[in-house]
């Protein structure tokens, strides 16, 4: 169907004219708040209050969010929202990073809050489109868009029949709608779910771009947590937003100049140095593919290993050579020069509705690479060109499907289900056909397919209730942990990168904390306080990207020449500097580190309060699967004995001559003890009570003893 | 293609020419808004671009073209001002002033070379198969 049909298709629910305005140092000091019950659409104003505690971004949506919600809120209530916000730094173009949106919603996967950071052009283009952020509420009756015009100053909610569902479609059709010529293109932006994300528990949100030089709508993911699962159960089919100036100095700043010197300095770096150091600009992040193989930090058949002699197959030079368009501009937004957002064109299709088509993949990342790779078994470079396609388009989680598959496909190798209750499929390692066929289900909303859709936790659940699968075991080799699934990083052998998964806010994920490298290959964390610092200082300095709307990437994917001699190399302290500056350009506050630590404490601890409002922020919530702490089975054992039985040695347990499942027993008990150890010292550390739950006096010394956070941990000092 | 070619030791540090240019282009005698820059002190050195191509394909939003005479040039009224182009010229020839939010280099119109009173510098012709910037038809297949 044409372009021109489709559109005729609309019909009109709501229409709201509003004026401009204005960004006055990087806030519009408005959020457009859309409500698709009763198609409600004004205008909010922010509050000096929100800026000074919440900042911007994922604070200001989890703020909305806590006003919005109740404890007893279900993710697929009506008044859960989805709020998309950029922060103050967003949308500048000369510091590389700086176009990210922060999406908040109630997760189905974990029943708390989620916030996911992420590329494309929507967070920009709505704030010059006159808006801080988006708060989106209600349930519409049949799909609808809801559609920003920046320029005229223009929301309208509409009923759109006609689209299609998938993002790579959706994308291009509402791009082309809503833009006046091939020119304006890319003054468009499109939030998208997919077919998959309606019968899914891990629906992800794409968030376009229009690249001019491949003339495709580019999708990046809003990934974690199933906000497109939200999405689509609102009956919203998309968002687009439209603003036609841009410049490169509209966040009027207090001082441009500061950050056009430390744009074009980090520029200059990322020329001189990127190709010496992480190849970001030809390979993204799947650079680090082989890198984990060697360290055994690649997960590989469920996280049971950390290396495989197949890596060598999908390494990240297989990609580059092979796939990936070389000497593009890939950047996820304007003046992003680490340009990471890789591209393989004229990808023929395999399987699937879109069987024998060419398309673009966006991606693979490592996270993609390797969960739906070789944490699947999978080491066939195409395959996972094809699984990353689809997931993008159904709109599903690479690293949920990734873990979630990985995990099924387990328990089928070990018996625990069989074909019958897998709809005849053999869910082995390896198994391209049968990976992608989940996905396809999920797509159509049929079969095993939607079962792994429910995630691990809620396969953990059935398995042990319907098949009668041991729960211990279950629970031990299901790596998920408060209903999210791990990303993609083996994590056995470093315990502060356990607590970096184990201790986070919204679930196993490692955009908190990464501290393998520091931990276990540089031995730079040695004492349970070592670990406990790195576990308070890397969670809130990664959590301050979010509040502004940078990228963290550009933080420490490329180093400055000369940032090993500094004190503390870890920290990149040269471009935290830079991104001190920036925020001084833009906004003109003066932050020191520790300010910066502050501000992201606010936030941070505002979210766990409401996680245990939400009834999942406490101790027993911070316990982890025994897979991500060490070798649940025999194999695992024997695959890397060396290492464990020097191990039991060192803590004085002489291995010679017991049992494999003797060793496990001992080394599980020393590895739980530490962990919980550790639990013990982050707690301390990050103000809280040994229950996980920030202590009064703490919070009066972040200034966020409001009331009703009060009103939650008061009785639980 | 046309250039600016230069001639280092001829060059006596006179600024004449970035007195030219930023006349020309800015309405102001400031070295700073030049598109051609002369070291000063040390040993005579002129910084000016040489119509590569590289920052063509660096920019996000296209505004840099070359055009029939192969000069290359920036579109100012797309020109979304991330200064990317500017980090990343070989020879660090574009320029930059925070008095505006888009870039500027040298398109060889040739004043300055017209006025500068020892030809260190002059208008040249070299062959386009130097042109650094991909085929974007032949990437893509089109
Ligand atoms: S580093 Fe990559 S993800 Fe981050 S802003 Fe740049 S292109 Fe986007
Ligand atoms: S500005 Fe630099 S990169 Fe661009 S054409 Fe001139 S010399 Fe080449
Ligand atoms: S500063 Fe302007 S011309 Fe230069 S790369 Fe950026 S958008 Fe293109």
């Amino acid at each position: 169907m044409d372009i021109k049909r489709i559109k005729e298709g609309h019909k009109l629910l709501a229409e709201y004219k509003y004026e401009l305005g204005t960004i006055e140092r990087g806030y519009t000091n408005r959020t457009l708040y859309v409500n698709i019950s009763d198609n409600t659409i004004a205008s909010k104003a922010v509050t000096p209050m929100m800026k000074e505690k919440f900042v911007g971004g994922k604070g200001f949506g989890l703020w909305y969010l806590w006003n919005a919600t109740t404890p007893s809120t279900k993710w697929d209530d009506p008044e859960n929202e989805i709020v998309i916000a950029g922060g103050p730094a967003c949308g500048i173009t000369q510091y590389a990073g700086a176009g990210k949106s922060l999406v908040c919603s109630l997760s189905p996967l974990t029943d708390i809050p989620i916030d996911s950071n992420v590329g494309g052009f929507f967070g920009p283009l709505l704030k010059f489109s006159g808006w801080d952020a988006l708060e989106i509420q209600g349930k519409a009756e049949k799909d609808v868009i809801v559609v920003i015009d920046g320029n005229k100053g223009l929301v309208t909610i509409e009923e759109a029949p006609y689209e299609a569902v998938d993002g790579h479609i959706l994308g291009e059709q509402l791009t082309e709608m809503y833009a006046d010529n091939e020119d304006d293109k890319r003054n468009v932006s499109v939030v998208t779910a997919g077919s998959g994300a309606e019968h899914t528990r891990m629906g992800l949100l794409n968030f376009s771009f229009y690249d001019p030089r491949r003339k495709v709508t580019r999708l990046k993911q809003a990934g974690r947590g199933g906000i497109g699962t939200v999405f689509r159960n609102k009956k919203i089919k998309a968002l687009v937003v439209k603003f036609s100036n841009v410049k490169g100095d509209l966040n009027n700043a207090y001082d441009q100049a500061v950050i056009n010197k430390t744009g074009i300095k980090y520029h200059r770096e990322i020329h001189d140095l990127d190709h010496l150091q992480n190849n970001m600009r030809k390979i993204g992040t799947a650079n680090i593919i082989e890198v984990m193989d060697e360290y055994d930090l690649l997960p590989v058949m469920n996280f049971q290993y950390g290396s495989h002699p197949d890596t060598e197959k999908i390494k990240s030079t297989v990609f580059i050579e092979k796939y990936i368009t070389q000497g593009v501009q890939d950047g996820c937004w304007y003046g992003c020069s680490m340009s990471c957002a890789k591209a393989a064109d004229c990808f023929k299709l395999k399987t699937g509705p879109y069987k024998g088509q060419r398309v673009t993949v966006d991606g693979p990342e490592y996270e993609n690479a390797a969960g739906l790779g070789s944490n699947c078994g999978i080491f066939d470079p195409e395959a996972i060109l094809e699984l990353n396609f689809y997931c993008d388009t159904y709109g599903i989680d690479t690293i949920s499907f990734g873990t979630a598959t990985a995990f099924a496909m387990e328990c089928y190798e070990r018996g625990i289900i069989n074909k019958e209750i897998t709809g005849g499929l053999e869910l082995k390692f390896g198994n391209f056909e049968t990976a992608v066929e989940l996905l396809h289900q999920m797509s159509r909303g049929e079969g095993f397919g939607t079962v792994v859709g429910q995630g691990v936790h809620r396969m953990k659940k059935l398995f042990v209730e319907k098949y009668g699968a041991d729960p211990d075991f279950l629970f031990d080799i299901g790596m998920e942990q408060k209903g999210l699934e791990y990303s993609e990083y083996v994590s056995k052998e470093s315990l502060a990168q356990q607590g970096g998964y184990g201790f986070t806010n919204k679930g196993p994920q490692h955009d908190e904390a990464w501290l393998i490298f520091m931990d276990m290959v540089n031995n730079q964390l040695p004492t349970f306080e070592d670990k406990a610092e790195a576990l308070h200082y890397f969670p809130m300095f990664r959590t301050w990207f979010g509040l502004y709307g940078f990228c963290k990437l550009p933080w420490n994917d490329i180093v400055p020449a000369d940032n090993k001699y500094t004190d503390e190399p870890a920290k990149v302290p040269e471009h935290v500097q830079n991104y001190l500056d920036v925020v001084y350009g833009v906004t003109g506050k003066r932050l020191s580190t520790e300010d910066m630590i502050r501000e992201s404490e606010r936030v941070y601890n505002f979210q766990k309060i409401f996680n245990i409002r939400m009834g999942k922020g406490l101790r027993k919530n911070d316990k982890a699967p025994y897979r991500s702490m060490g070798p649940v089975t025999k194999e695992e054992y024997e695959s890397r004995q060396e290492r464990y039985d020097n191990q039991l040695k060192e803590i004085g347990y002489n291995p010679e001559g017991k049992t494999t499942e003797e060793k496990i027993k001992v080394l599980r008990e020393y590895r739980e003890d530490q962990y919980e150890k550790l639990m013990d010292a982050v707690y301390k550390r990050r103000g809280w009570n040994s229950n996980g739950v920030p202590t009064i006096e703490y919070l009066k010394e972040l200034g966020m003893d409001l009331p009703e956070l009060i009103e939650v941990v008061k009785d639980l000092q | 293609m046309k250039y600016l070619a230069k001639d280092d030791s001829k060059c006596i540090q006179c600024g004449t020419c970035e007195s030219i240019c930023s006349k020309t282009y800015y309405k102001e005698d400031n070295y700073e808004k030049s598109c051609i820059v002369v070291k000063k002190d040390g040993k005579p050195e002129i910084n000016v671009c040489n119509q590569c191509g590289e920052c063509i394909d660096i920019c996000p939003v296209i505004a840099i073209k070359r055009d029939k005479q192969g000069i290359v040039r920036i579109n100012k009224k797309i020109c979304v001002g991330c200064f990317m182009c500017v980090g990343f010229c070989p020879q660090l020839s574009m320029r930059q002033h925070d008095d505006y939010i888009e870039p500027f280099k040298c398109i060889a119109c040739g004043l300055c070379a017209k006025e500068c009173p020892t030809g260190a510098i002059y208008i040249a012709e070299r062959s386009d198969d130097e042109a650094k910037e991909m085929n974007l038809d032949q990437v893509f297949n089109r």
